[in-house]
């Protein structure tokens, strides 16, 4: 299975992504964003960190870098695109997932693990997992999910809400929303459930002497799920 | 000839950023205000000298990189 992932200037999470995508057996290539075209592709990946050092908005220039034309043909064509944390950012720029991510609510930067639940397990990248609930890393200051009540509307009828912020019982309330999210919201599809944009890390969390499991679970079911 | 942008946030948009300033003067002691939200201001010299054309330079900018129209409205004025 191939993958690509797109380094962008002040891109930070690449490399760590691309280790992850090796240790489950892809054969990632790295794309750097001023390149034309993708290499052939099962997945592209655009990876977390501080692209043009979130000028303007983030992830608003990274969204229109020359490598991105490429990704969103693959995206509308059906390819699986997922962005991480920034590379969620630049998805909602592109337009490809609803929505945009503001300012953490209380104005701090987070770094802590949360709980995420799963709403939806008809797509590729989390059909056949067996459990729920996962603990992963988030890492941001802009992660403050926000859409307008029409694109929630559309989002909840499309079933496009990919993960919730929750506690480890998988409770999704209030308190467990740590950047002020609407309906706890960490994690989105576009209707064809073939991109994925969301905050948390699951390239942190595969080692279990380093972190814990969980990503290592979801990045093998993945590439199950691909082949 | 300069065209200027200014780019606020949506009435339904919190603005964080605004609400800790508000309280900042507040402290200071500018206790007559009600709200503060904070936006974004741009300067831009298009190659343009009818007055027209440049605002519809400037207003397409908008809409395609310097807003995000979710979450922002945008005013153009002509400055020069």
């Amino acid at each position: 299975m191939k993958s690509s992932v797109i380094t962008f200037p002040g891109s930070n999470c690449d490399r760590d992504m691309d280790v992850a995508l090796k240790k489950f057996g892809f054969n990632n290539k790295m794309v750097w964003h001023d390149d034309n075209e993708l290499p052939k592709s099962d997945l592209v990946v655009l990876p977390g960190g501080f692209s043009y050092g979130d000028y303007l908005r983030c992830g608003s220039m990274a969204s229109k870098s020359k490598i991105m034309q490429s990704v969103i043909n693959f995206a509308k064509s059906g390819g699986l695109v997922m962005g991480i944390c920034n590379g969620f950012q630049i998805l909602v720029e592109t337009g490809l997932v609803p929505g945009v991510l503001l300012r953490n609510k209380y104005l701090e930067f987070i770094c802590k693990n949360v709980f995420v639940k799963l709403d939806n397990k008809e797509n590729s990248y989390f059909k056949n997992l067996n459990k729920d609930i996962f603990e992963f890393h988030i890492a941001h200051n802009e992660g403050n999910y926000f859409c307008t009540k029409d694109q929630l509307k559309e989002i909840e009828d499309n079933n496009q809400i990919a993960i919730y912020y929750c506690n480890k019982e998988g409770k999704i309330e209030d308190q467990y929303n740590p950047n002020g999210s609407i309906k706890n919201i960490a994690g989105i599809f576009n209707k064809e459930k073939n991109v994925l944009g969301m905050m948390p890390h699951p390239e942190r969390m595969i080692d279990q002497s380093l972190s814990g499991e969980d990503g290592s679970i979801f990045f093998k079911n993945l590439i199950n799920n691909i082949k | 000839m300069k065209v200027s942008a200014i780019i606020t946030l949506k009435k339904d948009v919190l603005d964080p950023q605004g609400k800790v300033i508000h309280q900042a003067l507040d402290g200071m002691g500018f206790e007559n205000i009600s709200e503060v939200r904070q936006g974004k201001y741009f300067e831009i010299d298009v190659n343009e000298n009818d007055p027209g054309k440049a605002k519809a330079v400037v207003e397409d900018m908008c809409k395609k990189l310097l807003a995000n129209l979710v979450i922002e409205n945008f005013k153009i004025i002509e400055t020069q």
